[in-house]
């Protein structure tokens, strides 16, 4: 037992400090809120810590389950849960700022960020089907209140009902699949599942019928068109860091669960989803690419971005290859580190109650402050895949292993989609150059908040001057594939 | 005599049930809400009578997870509402457009 415990450690200390983290908030008076904010951020810390302390890494190819099975502790978990924390860390530093100019600096905020944080990592960790849905559904649960966070904002309550209705109607499209599954094979554990299918059952009707939930489940989570139509409403409705949150973290879970679910489940339906998965990518990549062009609205605009970056992530999903998975997964962490930054520049950029969202509110940003105007091209030229930047090797890495994979097609459309959406992202550029200031206020952030966002911005650079670590260490996690 | 055919039928007639409920509604938000845990029971339904056929009783646990969850999901849609609803003065679904472009 105390072994299995172990295996859990990370959770097991997240879950542990989101319930202390809960309780000193009731004790502690408004002044005094720096005290919840130390809390979370050392629980990040220890259970980074944690999980680089479980000695189970043995050579390349480890796994190591607990709880009959449920829970999985792999590579890719550890690399994925890791990230989560260090995004998360981001997240809360940019949020701060935020909640205390919004008057919304309250204990609840961080509450409920670590119980998502925690459905994070299990969704990660999850290996079998019941525990892929505890793991959503907590994660989604603390979403849909997270964006009505609040209270006082029609838009925000508005958007969180929509999420609500649809994203429960996601998580009952998957159920019914995986109720489906679970008639075929007769087991929720994902390996039995997939010998099950390996061993006579490839062309169970029930089994094809299945799979088709689940990964209609799959894309609504992830975000992908056409299950895409909460994902710019929820961005623009929610209040900037708690849309700063879902366009970071749950990314990662979204991979790892297509990953759980697709592969270690799936792996012999392989020709079954990956048709499905074709049309979902083209989709995605012109949906995507087209709507955000059209937007005045940069939380909008980020919204179809994040819909057609989604639909590169797919690309790499597609070959079920270990290089595959392995581009698909840096793909998410570049992701998930280009948004934070973004919204971090969005909450710079808010002042006096009103929320900077408009692209207007970008105009002549190098006027009033170089630095941070800086920054946000660099996250714009990243995510539009300009060489150097971590993006251009995300882009690059799964493209290739399209190509690998026989989808000349896809890829070739991949290229194209990702020049019409380098419009859109280089427009953001001109207007923060090239055009006057609309005012002329000087832009203030406290020292932690600058230093996180110089810091998120040099990673970018960084991680992409550098970046064949970070891939060697995303292609090691699927080296037993 | 009843088959598995039988309650699998069932469950498909009630999850496409919730499923028209949930797209043809314009009026009121709390038959959503309604649709939604119809949705959630038809899958049980399908777990259970799986778990009955195959004679595994995995399905079952799944089932008292799925119903712990709905009671969840159904708290913090009911918030939700409560919160739509005093910002709003109305659950009409076809008012809920604010956000669009």
């Amino acid at each position: 037992m105390r072994e299995q415990l172990l295996i859990a450690a990370p959770e097991l200390w997240v879950l542990l400090m989101a319930c202390v983290v809960m309780t000193v908030d009731v004790f502690t008076s408004r002044e005094r809120r720096g005290i919840i904010h130390l809390l979370v951020m050392l629980t990040l810390m220890f259970a980074a810590i944690i999980t680089l302390r479980g000695d189970y890494h043995s050579g390349g190819t480890w796994a190591v389950t607990a709880f009959s099975e449920t829970f999985i502790r792999d590579p890719m978990s550890d690399v994925l849960k890791l990230f989560s924390f260090a995004v998360m860390a981001l997240v809360y530093t940019y949020a701060k700022h935020y909640l205390r100019h919004f008057g919304l600096y309250r204990g609840d905020f961080y509450t409920l960020t670590l119980f998502a944080l925690l459905g994070v990592m299990f969704l990660i960790s999850a290996n079998s089907l019941i525990t892929v849905y505890l793991g959503l559904e907590l994660l989604s649960l603390s979403s849909y209140a997270l964006v009505a966070f609040n209270r006082e904002s029609k838009r925000g309550s508005e958007s969180a009902m929509k999420y609500f209705v649809l994203g429960s109607m996601a998580s009952g499209l998957l159920l019914y699949g995986m109720s489906m599954v679970y008639g075929a094979t007769g087991s929720l554990e994902l390996q039995t599942i997939s010998e099950t299918i390996r061993n006579g059952r490839e062309g169970d009707v029930l089994l094809v019928f299945g799979l088709v939930f689940l990964v209609a489940g799959v894309a609504f989570k992830l975000g992908l068109a056409p299950f895409h139509m909460w994902v710019p409403d929820v961005y623009h409705g929610a209040p900037a860091a708690v849309t700063l949150f879902i366009s970071t973290v749950p990314k990662l879970a979204a991979f790892a669960m297509a990953f759980r679910l697709l592969h270690s489940a799936m792996g012999p339906l392989h020709a079954d989803w990956q048709q499905m998965l074709v049309l979902l990518a083209l989709l995605s990549l012109a949906v995507g690419n087209f709507a955000a062009i059209m937007q005045t609205n940069i939380k909008r605009m980020l919204a179809y971005s994040t819909v057609s970056h989604m639909g590169f992530v797919l690309l790499g999903l597609l070959p079920a290859s270990a290089e595959g998975f392995g581009a698909a997964m840096f793909y998410v962490i570049a992701y998930a580190l280009m948004s934070a930054a973004a919204f971090g520049v969005l909450i710079l950029l808010s002042a006096d109650g009103v929320e900077a969202e408009n692209l207007d509110d970008f105009k002549g940003l190098n006027h009033r402050n170089s630095w941070y105007a800086a920054i946000m091209a660099m996250v714009m030229f990243s995510m539009a895949g300009v060489p150097v930047f971590i993006g251009f090797f995300a882009k690059w890495l799964v493209i290739k292993a399209a190509i690998d994979a026989g989808l000349i097609v896809l890829a070739v459309a991949a290229v194209v989609f990702s020049v019409i959406g380098a419009f859109y992202y280089l427009r953001v550029i001109k207007l923060m150059y090239f055009d006057d200031p609309l005012n002329d206020k000087a832009i203030e952030a406290p020292v932690d908040f600058g230093a996180a966002i110089s810091l998120n911005g040099i990673l970018m650079l960084g991680l992409g001057l550098f970046s064949s670590s970070l891939i060697a260490i995303c292609m090691a996690s699927f080296s037993y594939l | 005599m009843l088959t598995l055919a039988h309650f699998l039928t069932l469950g498909a007639i009630l999850f496409s049930l919730s499923v028209a409920g949930i797209f043809l509604n314009r009026k009121n938000v709390i038959i959503l809400l309604m649709c939604i845990e119809l949705m959630l029971l038809s899958v049980n339904m399908n777990f259970v009578a799986f778990s009955r056929f195959l004679g595994n009783l995995d399905g079952q646990v799944f089932v008292f997870f799925i119903l712990t969850v709905a009671a969840a999901e159904a708290a913090i849609g009911l918030a939700i509402l409560v919160v739509l609803f005093r910002n709003r003065d109305t659950i009409n679904v076809s008012e809920l457009d604010d956000l669009k472009g």
